[in-house]
């Protein structure tokens, strides 16, 4: 399945946000995520399924002004 | 000292986290400024990278509020699904809500401001507008729920100082019961201290501290200039005045002529 991760296309098998996290070696990084440019809920991502296409972003804390 | 939702800070100055030489000089500016809240982001993480954890921690240990911004954010969705994702990651409500009008001034684009503003406030974020010193925009940013006001002094990360006096003394005058914080545009200790005389509240800045060459030295530079400038306002100072008028007194001055 070809999904978009923070702006480049991927090869993920996933059926979940969960599973393309966990993929991918994000395992229990402090990240906060979007599907499709909506908001999912770190406790929604396990039953949040993911579909061809489907752009994900993934941000954590930075430095800001 | 400000309370910002009903939340009293420590300190008149709000400074930002971005920009430093070395985290340890980031932490020495926070030390010697006494800032009584950090301003923070949101960005891109790689794949088993980590640099969002490690500074989350690091930020903790200066052991102040923090407050997340939506830097960079065009649009009113792109705002709000910022701020949703903050709020999970900092575990605040806070929010400084930015929503930029035009890439190359950096100015705010007041009507998408106005519904992030109102869209987040109704969800319970308490909302900190980066806005212009525009009093009908302010107004409709308290309608829309905002119980802070932050107009800019000048455009983000050009240090001009305050550019338009009279707008914000106005602004300050119309609303005189609302924390105003002057956002962006200060460049040295002397806009700060100025800001403090017109009577705001706060000044927010990063630029003017990281960019400097002794950012510590810069960061304790503005708080003894807030200091005074608060000061100064407090003691009402005098008005100006076009024509001459001699301090010592003229009566008793000896005949010489």
């Amino acid at each position: 399945m070809k999904i978009s991760v923070n702006g480049e296309y991927q090869h993920v098998e996933a059926g979940s946000l969960h599973e393309v996290l966990t993929r991918l070696g994000y395992g229990d990084q402090a990240v906060a995520t979007a599907l499709n440019e909506s908001f999912v809920p770190a406790a929604r991502r396990a039953d949040t399924p993911v579909s061809e296409g489907d752009r994900i972003e993934i941000v954590a804390p930075r430095q800001g002004g | 000292m400000p309370v910002f939702y009903g939340t009293e800070v420590s300190s008149r100055l709000m400074l930002g986290t971005a920009q430093y030489p070395s985290p340890q000089i980031l932490a020495d500016a926070f030390r010697r400024s006494g800032a009584g809240i950090a301003t923070v982001s949101l960005r891109r993480e790689g794949a088993g990278g980590g640099d969002g954890q490690a500074f989350w921690d690091f930020i903790q240990q200066l052991e102040i509020p923090v407050l997340p911004n939506t830097a960079g954010c065009h649009t009113v969705k792109e705002a709000v699904t910022t701020a949703h994702m903050a709020k999970e990651l900092f575990g605040t409500a806070w929010i400084k809500l930015e929503v930029i009008g035009h890439a190359d001034t950096l100015q705010p684009d007041p009507f998408a401001l106005v519904e992030a503003a109102r869209v987040l406030s109704s969800e319970g974020f308490k909302v900190f507008p980066y806005t212009t010193e525009d009093g009908i925009l302010a107004g409709r940013l308290l309608d829309a729920g905002c119980e802070v006001l932050m107009p800019w002094g000048a455009p983000i990360g050009t240090g001009l100082g305050l550019t338009n006096i009279y707008g914000l003394r106005t602004l300050r005058a119309q609303f005189p019961d609302v924390p105003l914080v002057i956002d962006a545009g200060i460049g040295r200790p002397s806009h700060a201290a100025l800001a403090m005389e017109l009577g705001y509240d706060a000044v927010l800045l990063n630029t003017a501290v990281a960019k400097a060459g002794d950012p510590a030295a810069m960061a304790e530079a503005f708080a003894s200039a807030l200091t005074a400038g608060r000061l100064a306002y407090d003691a009402d100072p005098m008005e100006p005045r076009n024509m001459a008028e001699p301090s010592t007194p003229v009566i008793g001055q000896a005949f010489l002529e």
